[in-house]
């Protein structure tokens, strides 16, 4: 299933399902695991003033455990209410604890730096040396001497070509994805929350935005590939697809196939956004005056209008970067920028060109790496309000 | 944007929807809403009904709806083999995945709170880097090591791992965020727990449900990536289903069929802990109190 848009990108981001469900709740989770924290070492500080965690943990411990246990409680219902305020709860020793983490010797982070030594290694292998090596590839001829030539042919016919089609699909698959999974979120989020309607829909698209590559190829050409099922019933009523220019591997068919994983990856992104403009927003803005189409343009729509726009970069991303759906389609024939790259590693490129894939690869992380910065950038400025 | 978020449906929004409950504007749903929601049951359903229909042989004429390419598929060349690489793959994954995250998780949470941002920012690295890139990468960067690695489905335990990272730093980091984490550890530690038994016996077991799903959706991804494989020409299920697909397309999408639906189960299992993560979460920290 994960194959193209889930591997390639959004698993990452399309990850919104507990990630974004979580979202909410974790600012306010944070701080209370902060609180519990430090109202834990707090609490150890009052008993031994020299103090230092792994010293003194031990000897502070027995007097200490009562505010801990304490501490406990207010971080488990702070998480659970998702209200910042309960974790001033317990105002006493919170007045000691600001001070303490900067009282760490500096030794010690340094010391504690290696403990994320196995992990930084293994980014920089596994995914630092591949991003390196074909960077530098890009600018590097088949005996390695520094060049242009392969950035310049890549942003040449046949190169430019595929480019083109490439954003063309992904802005037509982003656009359309966007505004149809914000259509079935607005009519969904009128059902009510327990209901089998938003259940069911919250259910389906964590499913099924991970649903791309190799079997959504199988499932469409079953649908409507030459023998579908769909083109048959078409077929007998009269109507051929073929004869009218569809197929399942030109724009069209290729927008409605990504829009089968664009949209469910749009609920999932849009959701937490729709459900937490809160009510008491609109009653105010209402009770103040204001008609809906006031409020809607005054309040919801510049509200909604940051995670809009980083869910449409989301999907845009997903498609530009999806490889194995179209290839399964066309067999490799769709010039696609992600398929070209491919056909360019299986050896199917003029000679002397071998290192354009590398070429062409660079530019997609330009491309696919600018569009996630901005996302992020926009999911932060979302989660300001949304808790 | 305003016209789209208002309009499309003609719906309330949410906002004076819940007020208004159980009023008159619930008793009459509104027809606009009521299409709209079969259209898209429509358009997600009638693939999937197509595609099960195409694999009990519905496409042929003549011949009533049977079972046989279902039944069939063990017997196809190449199936076993490949359907239990793809799951060596997954275990691999999930594996290497859990040995190298919850530690550093844990150790990020307890003493590096401040590199949160950083740590989280280099996860989401692989969401930048499409697949086919990596894939690309992989030819250059390991030219010189033993083929035992890069030949193998060892390079693809790997890079899974690393295409893993995105979802399994925000499920760590919730899970780590939830408990009381430095209060757990003082204690355990305290209590004269070395570092490894610390982590085996007291984080692990608190943030289990973190770990399964972040474990269930690498595995989901482990079986079913079809674009680093295909590119390093290595043989995993998905690729096979693709070799397939040329000869025969009964074959090839029972075959899609069963990666789908064994997919769908694992993430159905990760929506079921989501739900159980936020229903029973505080009432056990209560306990532990």
């Amino acid at each position: 299933m994960s194959t193209a848009a889930p591997a390639d990108v959004p698993a990452g981001v399309g990850e919104p399902a507990p990630a974004a469900a979580a979202s909410p709740l974790e600012s306010a989770r944070g701080s209370a695991a902060d609180g519990a924290g430090s109202l834990g070492s707090a609490g150890s500080a009052d008993n031994a003033s020299s103090a230092d965690s792994t010293g003194t943990a031990g000897s502070a411990d027995s007097a200490s455990s009562a505010s801990s246990a304490d501490s406990t409680g207010t971080a488990g219902s702070t998480g659970s209410t998702g209200s910042t305020g309960t974790a001033d709860g317990p105002s006493g020793p919170r007045t000691l604890r600001r001070p303490r983490p900067a009282r760490r010797p500096r030794s010690t982070r340094r010391r504690d730096l290696l403990g994320l030594a196995p992990f930084a290694a293994y980014v920089a292998v596994f995914l630092g040396a591949p991003a390196y090596a074909v960077i530098t590839a890009a600018f590097q001829d088949n005996a390695g001497h520094a060049t242009l030539s392969n950035v310049t042919a890549a942003v040449e016919d046949p190169y430019r070509h595929s480019f083109v089609v490439s954003i063309e699909l992904s802005v037509l698959s982003a656009v359309l994805g966007a505004v149809l999974g914000l259509a079935l979120a607005v009519a969904v989020s009128g059902a009510r929350r327990d209901g089998f309607v938003h259940r069911a829909v919250t259910t389906a698209s964590g499913v099924l935005a991970y649903f791309g590559g190799l079997p959504l190829a199988f499932v469409f050409l079953a649908t409507l590939g030459p023998q579908g099922l769909v083109t048959r019933w078409l077929n007998s009523a009269g109507y051929n697809l073929t004869q009218h220019g569809f197929v399942l591997w030109n724009m069209a068919g290729l927008v409605l196939v990504y829009l089968y994983f664009q949209i469910p990856l749009m609920l999932l992104v849009i959701f937490p956004a729709l459900d937490g403009l809160r009510p008491q927003w609109e009653e105010a803005a209402r009770s103040l005056g204001a008609s809906r189409r006031q409020y809607w343009l005054r309040i919801g729509g510049p509200l909604l209008a940051p995670p809009f726009l980083g869910a449409l970069l989301l999907l845009f991303a997903n498609a530009f970067a999806a490889y194995a759906t179209a290839y399964a389609l066309s067999t490799g024939s769709v010039p696609l920028v992600p398929i070209q790259i491919g056909s360019v590693m299986s050896g199917n490129v003029l000679a002397g060109q071998e290192n354009v894939g590398n070429a062409l690869g660079l530019m997609m992380i330009v491309v696919v790496g600018l569009v996630v910065v901005a996302y992020t950038l926009l999911q932060r400025r979302t989660a300001r309000w949304l808790r | 944007m305003t016209a789209v978020v208002s309009d499309p449906t003609g719906t309330q929004s949410p906002a004076t929807r819940r007020p208004a409950a159980g009023r008159t504007r619930r008793r009459q749903p509104r027809i606009g809403r009521t299409i709209l929601l079969l259209l898209f049951a429509a358009y997600f359903f009638v693939p999937l009904y197509a595609a099960v229909d195409f694999t009990l042989g519905g496409s042929r004429r003549n011949m009533g709806h049977t079972l046989s390419v279902w039944t069939g598929l063990v017997h196809q060349d190449g199936f076993t083999t490949n359907l239990m690489t793809s799951l060596k793959i997954a275990v691999g994954t999930v594996a290497l995945l859990m040995i190298l995250m919850v530690p550093t998780m844990a150790w990020l949470h307890l003493r590096l709170p401040h590199m949160r941002r950083i740590v989280e920012g280099i996860c989401l690295l692989p969401m930048a880097i499409p697949a086919v890139v990596i894939a690309n990468g992989i030819l250059g960067a390991f030219k010189s090591w033993p083929q035992a690695i890069t030949g193998s489905s060892w390079i693809l335990i790997l890079e899974y791992v690393i295409l893993a990272l995105p979802f399994t730093y925000r499920s760590l980091d919730a899970g780590l965020s939830a408990i009381p984490l430095a209060t757990l550890v003082e204690a355990a530690r305290s209590l004269g727990a070395s570092w490894p038994t610390t982590l085996w016996r007291v984080v692990v077991p608190n943030i289990r449900t973190a770990i399964a799903s972040a474990g269930i959706l690498g595995a989901a991804l482990a079986l079913g990536e079809f674009t680093i494989a295909h590119l390093l020409l290595l043989n995993t299920f998905p690729v096979w289903t693709d070799q397939a697909g040329q000869q025969d397309g009964e074959v090839a999408t029972t075959a899609a069929m069963l990666i789908l639906f064994l997919s769908w189960l694992l993430l159905m299992l990760v929506s079921q802990f989501a739900r159980g993560r936020t229903a029973k979460k505080p009432p056990k920290l209560r306990r532990e109190k």
